[in-house]
């Protein structure tokens, strides 16, 4: 077994254990390659089917082709696919690019917000109507206990101390001091009511190996990662305020794991490009206390 | 082909400079992302601290603030052999789950001791902890050796006393290092400060190291972690999903499930987006469909019909644990165990001993296990599970115990016992001989009612409500015949009497108790107590009939069966017309003289 195989199988038994034993479990799915891996990982879990509702909290500022794409792959593959947002915040333009929030509120009003009430329930979610492809209110409104969420450890600091099964209390709050043992492969799998649990499965993955795989694998991925010709990509995707490609000729998965092998980004941090971790020094890691993903 | 991966634990106790060796290695092997060092070097500057290695690693702000390890941090760093992940555990005694979280998965550990501080107790605990978990491959460095002027003399006592220590664990480490961390001696290249040392700088050991062979050579073990039947798209496939966790199987080979002992043969091999198998091997999380429609748990363990090496099956084996709930262990606490992917009611039955870390004495006396014990003990589960020994399969032996939702401990097991009396039995006869009797006899009551009291069960596979309608039709029956006949569903006592009981997934053990304790108490009333309970196994039956004794149990099976060798009073079949079914029961019944002729 080569290490790709190994990944793949760890997690492949992560989602077989977050799915035998959480009644209320969902996954999000940013559209970025890191989740679109992960919910390819969970068609092999699952054997081609994917019994989770997949949730992506929209900001209504991420990148046009970013939602065509999701709409495109949930039909495909016969997604649940639910989405959530900060109907407020948009509403009243309490935004950053509307210029009445700094760009750590915005994140924090239009991701974390809108995520912890869409897993919650006590806002709206829209779920995809396959027979109309329209979206509409979903009737289920019970809260998510378990959440599947594709972080990384090798993306930043915060990210390195997870856990694969990492519970989050009732008010979403992470406390890194006191987190449950993980021996071998037994996780956390019992929860206090009230409380739910983060479970990550790529919590091993490097940006190479992600890479690697989509290619073995063919995964398709949003084409807004290559170079469409006019030498700049998008390395990591979120909102278009904030997020910027890259300077990169790289026009398909080959020749990104080649870049990220030998070329000008194997020693740049992949979030480079995301203006709101630079804030402050612990940006990310005061939002991800909060429950940002 | 990607690149091959290798996980490493770092470990020692507090202040000995473990986040100073990762900090190092990475910055001279040129890990750190572009601008990294340089930035932690300019925060250090503003804030007026002196700039430290360990502050890469220590990325988060609680951990600078209070500058030490509080969890386990993952740094990737690669040579030109492999790529490694390190586990930085932390050495404060407090955080003792944290290392030992990042020692579970790790390949093989390197164990830091400060040249001047010397050995604590924690580079001892961590000795011990390193040898339960299993890893084979440690690399001892001894750090600080610039505040212990090079010294080859103090390296060379430290070899000999923790070398010492660490045999009597029966670790062998593959070698020592005498290393400065801060300085970057003989870490990535060979220090010109420690002519005498001879042997390989750390990066060189690092790469001599091996990954573990995946076991295919091993007997197949398959632990059944959940059992799939998606219907969408007309999919009728039931996939038993799972990983192998040793050897390998091939299509068409006969197979045994236990505890439940059922057998079948594999039809196909199951993976997404892949060619057909013929073969599935260790390592791989896959499924399988068999040939015949067969019912059991998720948590049963699939072997092949022809090796001869089974695993073990018992109530009771011997293990050795550690202990990290914040509450310590008792006896006679139902605490949750997870072995594999089988999970079950366990009780603490005797504390063989504890190790005293410090110097691996014995205390033997000890009668719960404290937060930070490593301790021998004798476990009983309320069920009987499959496993093998700690020397035989890794996988299959070590287990966790949770307690009140978190895990609290874990351990390998050791050694297989056999039950005297379960602790079922003990109770029971407990219960029976402390029972206060009214001054009305079973007698009495018989020749009153014109019957006997009665548990009546109705159980089959198919959770369908045929089984509930044949169960309250007989109920009528019974009673307008005279009978004091009571049927009480078993969802009633969870809503009603359980109602306090927050069951969690695995309470079936304490859901069957409850309504064993309640058909004890109904059927000495006299009364004829008809109930339903679908899915039953032959463990669970037969707790159910210790439970309800002196009294007989009286089973009616519905349907498919989902008993293996226990045999049911009676069988109804599906196509069996409902009245001619409850005639059956009835004249059965008369003939077992449980109601009386002239009753019906």
């Amino acid at each position: 077994m080569d290490a790709l195989n190994k990944l793949e199988a760890q997690s492949v038994y992560i989602l077989r254990e977050a799915y035998r034993n959480f009644k209320n479990l969902c996954m999000l799915w940013s559209i970025g390659k890191d989740s679109t891996v992960l919910l390819w990982l969970a068609r092999k879990a699952f054997f081609g089917h994917v019994p989770i509702p997949l949730v992506h909290i929209d900001t209504h500022y991420k990148i046009p082709e970013m939602i065509q794409y999701r709409d495109k792959l949930a039909r495909e593959w016969k997604l649940n696919m639910i989405y959530g947002e900060n109907t407020e915040a948009i509403k009243n333009k309490l935004t950053f690019p509307d210029g009445n929030a700094d760009r750590l509120t915005c994140c924090r009003s239009l991701k974390s917000e809108a995520l912890k009430n869409t897993l919650s329930g006590e806002w709206i979610r829209y779920r995809l109507n396959h027979k109309t492809g329209q979206y509409q209110p979903d009737e289920n409104k019970e809260p998510y206990s378990g959440v599947i969420v594709g972080v990384r450890a090798d993306e930043e600091g915060s990210r390195s101390k997870e856990r694969y099964f990492s519970p989050r209390d009732r008010y979403n709050e992470w406390n890194i001091g006191d987190q449950p043992p993980e021996f071998w492969n037994q996780f956390k799998t019992d929860f206090a009511p009230g409380t739910h649990l983060r479970i990550h499965p790529l919590l091993d993955w490097t940006e190479l190996n992600i890479w690697e795989y989509i290619d073995r694998e063919h995964i398709p991925i949003t084409s807004l990662y290559f170079d469409q010709g006019k030498g700049v990509r998008y390395r990591s995707l979120g909102c278009y305020p904030c997020t910027c490609p890259v300077q990169s000729t790289a026009k398909n998965t080959k020749e990104i794991i080649e870049e990220l092998k030998t070329g000008k980004f194997s020693n740049i941090a992949e979030r480079a490009g995301r203006a709101q971790d630079k804030e402050d020094s612990g940006g990310l890691e005061t939002l991800r206390r909060e429950g940002y993903m | 082909m990607s690149r091959e991966q290798m996980n490493i634990v770092i470990v020692g106790h507090v202040d000995h400079g473990k986040s100073t060796v990762i900090g190092r290695l990475l910055s001279d092997t040129n890990s750190l992302p572009e601008g990294k060092l340089e930035q932690v070097k300019a925060t250090c500057a503003r804030n007026a601290k002196p700039f430290e290695y360990a502050f890469l690693l220590d990325a988060l702000k609680d951990e600078r603030s209070q500058g030490i390890t509080i969890d386990i941090a993952r740094c990737f760093f690669k040579t030109a052999k492999r790529d490694y992940i390190i586990l930085d555990a932390p050495g404060h005694i407090e955080f003792l789950k944290n290392m030992v979280t990042g020692a579970s998965r790790a390949e093989a550990a390197i164990l830091v001791i400060d040249a001047k501080e010397g050995i604590r107790e924690n580079t001892k605990r961590h000795g011990l902890l390193i040898s339960m978990i299993g890893i084979k491959q440690v690399i001892v460095l001894v750090n600080k050796m610039d505040l212990m002027e090079y010294s080859r003399d103090v390296f060379e006592s430290f070899v000999r006393d923790y070398g010492k220590f660490l045999s009597e664990l029966n670790v062998t480490p593959l070698c020592y290092i005498p290393v400065s961390a801060f300085y970057g001696d003989n870490l990535v290249s060979r220090s010109p400060h420690m002519p005498w040392y001879e042997g390989p700088d750390m990066l060189s050991q690092l790469d001599v190291l091996t990954n573990k062979e995946i076991p295919v050579k091993l007997p197949f073990r398959f632990p059944v972690q959940d059992i799939y039947k998606f219907t969408e798209e007309g999919d009728d496939r039931r996939i038993l999903a799972g990983t192998v966790e040793t050897g390998e199987i091939h299509v068409n080979d006969e197979v045994l499930f236990l505890p439940s002992r059922k057998k079948s043969r594999i039809q196909s091999i199951e993976l997404f987006n892949a060619p057909v198998f013929e073969r599935a091997q260790a390592g791989q999380a896959i499924g399988f469909t068999v040939t015949t429609q067969l019912y059991i748990p998720p948590g049963e363990m699939m072997v092949k019909v022809s090796e001869n090496r089974l695993p073990k099956i018992s109530c009771r084996f011997k293990a050795n644990v550690f202990w990290v709930g914040n509450t310590p262990m008792i006896k006679d606490k139902v605490y949750k165990l997870k072995v594999a992917t089988a999970r079950v009611p366990v009780k603490l039955a005797e504390i063989v001993r504890v190790v005293d870390a410090a110097d691996l004495s014995a205390m033997v006396s000890q009668q719960v296990v404290n937060r930070h014990d490593v301790a021998t003990c004798i476990f009983e589960t309320l069920k009987p599970i499959a496993y093998d020994l700690g020397q035989d399969i890794e996988g299959t032996s070590r287990f966790v115990i949770v307690d009140h939702y978190e895990i609290a401990g874990g351990g390998v097991i050791l050694e297989s016992l056999e039950v005297q009396e379960t602790d079922l039995e003990r109770h029971v006869k407990d219960r029976e001989y402390r029972w206060d009797r009214g001054y009305v006899s079973r007698e009495e009551r018989k020749i009153a009612y014109s019957h006997c009291g009665k548990f009546i069960l109705f159980t089959g596979l198919d959770k369908d409500d045929r089984t509930k309608v044949l169960a309250k039709t007989l109920e009528r029956k019974l009673f307008d015949s005279g009978c004091k006949a009571y049927y009480l569903g078993f969802e009633n006592l969870e809503t009603g009497l359980d109602a306090d009981q927050n069951y969690a997934q695995d309470s079936r053990e304490e859901k069957i108790r409850r309504l064993g304790e309640l058909g004890r108490i109904l059927t000495d009333s006299g009364q004829i107590f008809v109930t339903t309970m679908p899915d039953l196994d032959d463990y669970d039956i037969g707790n159910l009939k210790k439970l309800i004794s002196p009294y007989e149990a009286f089973v009616v099976n519905v349907g498919t069966s989902s008993f293996q060798e226990f045999k049911s009073d009676l069988n109804i079949s599906k196509a069996d017309d409902p009245r001619e079914a409850i005639n059956r029961v009835c004249k059965l019944l008369k003939e077992k003289e449980i109601i009386f002729e002239y009753s019906i």
